[in-house]
């Protein structure tokens, strides 16, 4: 492989006018000539510092190796070795975060885009010859719930079949994928992709039951008598408010809402679609937060014609947690950016529609507990901003649903199940947890990895029987 | 997919549908909802269970003719099968004997108060029940609430049955000639906000169920929230009934009021449809 340092492989878009005008996906992906030429890039460590900062731990050298040979369906093969759903992370995980951060070659220069040759593989693999189906041969007889449909339950899912047992799982909504399909936009990952690895996994042999809501349609309890162990995936739940008057006038929605209406239900092909969506057309949005829920919200904003569309963000640039890309795409959108701004009150008018917010300004102080600088406001620095509509986008709560039915499981006071972070086994023998409704709103990747985490000591339980009650179980930290 | 057992008119345009959902029918208690959806295109609406029958493992939802999809609904007959049916949701109606009660239903909203009036008399309490409606033929489950209510009273706008006049009215009547301890009201949003006002200056427990706008009803999108003791509330997971005296009902109707022109784009696209239909049928010698 080459020694000479090369540039980075661009990642070629959808152009910028043509994009800010539909809802298909920004980025096309790279040819096979554009992965193997950054695949060449890549340094092949002995010691592979890459694989460490995936929170899956993909076998990274290994599959960009491949691509290099040109032998896809071979990096397709080691990939799913670790990631079952390779054509999703490669879309959503923030690698500048994880993989890229920690490439060698990023101290010189930029990293190898790991993120991208990932989706290039599982795309290539997905296109030309068909997502791999990995169920095992051998049965084992036993029967594993699995309570959600999104990322955690799917990577857990996925796992089980592979090890041999009967997997069903429980979707509330109509559509498997949770997140995948309600709430990150067609822009940013086609809900077809997601579809075909939900396929995949029924190939595999996974059944999928929708409209079926655990804690109410039938209970934990009630599961736990039919099945040999219960994995909890259910994601976060109820939207943070901002808790500022006025946040009940029309025109105010929670991220959750506003994306649910335009990803599930196609609010945006209305009438078509009988979801309805306020006309953005001409109109001031205003969307509050930083991470990713914020920035898609924002650009899906603009897609629905909104002549301005801006995220409100009570800390600066440097401190977003959004993913990289995301930001980049937006500045280049004409996505605007208020920096260091506190909503105070929300003003409507007589009929009760959104008007205007008060915003206090706001300068960064010392460093608080996640070591971002804390912003603190500016005394008698207060204004009004004229808005037509605002979306609310900072995090989510835990779904009461569950705890309320399962009073038996142990819970922190946010509502998260509490579990013992290396085997996810809860409080209650047989049921184990993961993702979102654990950590509190996480990434993808990390409810993934906590699927898989569970499906391995599920697995274990099921043959042991053996269930640890001197189990560590610990809150887990809030990311 | 949810199969229809049976479909029947109970007005010109109030729909009563059983419907095979055996889990649900097993699970749902008095003043759950299911969220229902009937097409690849629909949207997610949720109506309230209005009965269930265990053994036939059907649940039973009564649907009034208001916008697009429940339009499309009324069409509906048995035989046809309804998409996606999601439930029980929301919080059971609190049982218990509080004694002397007065169940309001205005209109479709009946039926809703139909499951939760028959829970009240089973927990031992006495149970007068007011039907109100614009007109005689809008009146619902006359009947079927005769059959265990102690009294029914009906009021009409416009006087073709029972008593003309508000529903209201006839509860200050109630109210005037003893002591009543527990009252329940269903229907419009101006008959509960009155019915509200009515019994707080007497100090009468009053609770409503609220139908705001939703989408998944499971929490997640906080679309329904509405304004209850000066605090925002899902109605889906914290409701959907609520003290009556703490409802901001002026907050409902604004926010019920969000999609308006939408809705109405949305019925009359579906009329031209439902008339290019006819249209069709007339043509090819129907």
């Amino acid at each position: 492989m080459s020694k000479v340092l090369t540039e980075r492989m661009k990642m070629p878009t959808q152009a910028v006018e043509e994009r800010i005008c539909n809802f298909k996906e920004v980025n096309l992906g790279y040819t096979l000539e554009m992965a193997q030429t950054e695949a060449d890039r890549c340094l092949q460590c002995k010691k592979p510092m890459c694989t460490e900062g995936c929170p899956v731990s993909v076998k990274i050298p290994d599959f960009v190796g491949a691509v290099y040979e040109g032998d896809i369906p071979k990096a397709a093969k080691i990939l799913k070795m670790d990631n079952i759903l390779p054509a999703v992370c490669g879309r959503v995980c923030p690698q500048e975060e994880q993989c890229e951060k920690l490439c060698v070659l990023g101290r010189k220069e930029k990293p190898v885009a790991i993120g991208n040759l990932e989706r290039f593989v599982a795309d290539w693999e997905r296109e030309n010859i068909g997502i791999a189906s990995n169920a095992s041969k051998e049965k084992t007889g036993f029967k594993v719930a699995v309570i959600g449909g999104g990322p955690s339950g799917l990577s857990c899912a996925g796992d089980l079949i592979q090890m041999g047992h009967e997997v069903t799982v429980f979707e509330a909504l109509h559509e498997i994928g949770g997140v995948l399909m309600y709430g990150i936009p067609e822009f940013r990952l086609p809900k077809e992709i997601v579809q075909e690895e939900v396929k995949a996994l029924e190939k595999a042999g996974v059944v999928f039951i929708k409209n079926y809501i655990i804690g109410l349609t039938e209970t934990v309890d009630e599961l736990l008598e039919r099945f040999d162990a219960v994995f909890i995936g259910v994601g976060a739940g109820l939207p943070y408010f901002l808790n500022i008057p006025g946040e009940e006038l029309n025109g105010i929605y929670s991220s959750n809402e506003f994306l649910t209406r335009i990803n599930l239900m196609k609010a945006y092909k209305f009438p078509e679609y009988d979801t309805p969506m306020l006309s953005l057309e001409g109109k001031t949005v205003a969307v509050f937060g930083g991470g990713n829920t914020a920035i898609d919200s924002v650009r899906t904003a603009k897609r629905l014609g909104a002549s301005h569309a801006i995220i409100f963000y009570r800390r600066t640039q440097e401190e977003m947690p959004a993913r990289a890309e995301e930001i980049h795409h937006a500045i280049e959108e004409g996505i605007e950016f208020l920096y260091l701004v506190s909503p105070l009150k929300f003003n409507g008018d007589s009929n009760g529609w959104l008007k205007s917010v008060t915003i206090q300004k706001m300068e960064l102080g010392e460093p608080d507990h996640s070591g971002r600088r804390k912003p603190i406001p500016i005394p008698n620095q207060i204004e009004d901003i004229e808005i037509d509509a605002a979306i609310v986008a900072i995090g989510n709560g835990s779904n009461p649903i569950i705890n309320q039915t399962t009073p038996d499981l142990n819970v922190n006071k946010w509502g998260n199940i509490l579990v013992d972070s290396e085997t996810m086994e809860t409080n209650k023998p047989g049921v184990f947890a993961g993702g979102d409704i654990v950590t509190g709103g996480a990434t993808v990747i990390l409810a993934m990895g906590a699927g898989r985490k569970a499906a391995k000591s599920i697995n274990e339980f099921l043959k042991s029987k053996k269930w640890n009650d001197n189990n560590n179980i610990v809150s887990l930290p809030e990311w | 997919m949810n199969k229809i057992v049976e479909a029947e008119f109970l007005s010109d345009n109030i729909k009563k549908f059983v419907i095979e959902a055996p889990q649900i029918a097993e699970k749902r208690k008095a003043g759950q909802f299911v969220v229902v959806r009937i097409s690849q295109t629909g949207e997610r609406i949720p109506i309230t269970i209005a009965n269930s029958d265990i053994e036939k493992g059907t649940i039973t939802i009564v649907v009034q003719g208001a916008g697009k999809t429940t339009n499309q609904i009324l069409q509906l007959e048995a035989g046809d099968t309804i998409l996606d049916v999601v439930g029980p949701l929301g919080k059971p109606t609190h049982i218990e004997n509080y004694g002397n009660c007065v169940v309001l239903g205005g209109g479709v909203g009946t039926a809703i108060a139909f499951p939760t009036a028959k829970a009240l008399k089973k927990a031992g309490n006495y149970v007068s029940v007011i039907l109100g409606a614009k007109t005689s033929s809008h009146i619902i489950l006359r009947d079927e609430i005769s059959e265990f209510a102690d009294e029914v009273y009906i009021t009409t706008d416009d006087g073709t049955e029972g008593l003309k006049g508000l529903i209201t009215v006839k509860l200050k009547d109630l109210i005037m000639e003893g002591k009543i301890d527990f009252v329940l009201a269903i229907g419009s949003i101006p008959m509960m906000a009155a019915v509200a006002d009515l019994t707080r200056t007497y100090g009468i427990k009053t609770v409503v169920s609220l139908n705001p706008i939703m989408l998944d009803g499971t929490g997640m999108c906080g679309g329904c929230r509405a304004r209850v003791g000066g605090k925002n509330v899902f109605v889906c997971v914290d409701g959907p009934e609520f003290d009556a005296h703490e409802v901001d009902f002026n907050v409902l109707k604004q926010r019920n009021e969000i999609y308006k022109d939408k809705e109405q784009l949305s019925l009359h696209q579906c009329n031209i449809e439902k008339q290019a239909v006819l249209l069709e049928k007339q043509q090819s010698g129907e």
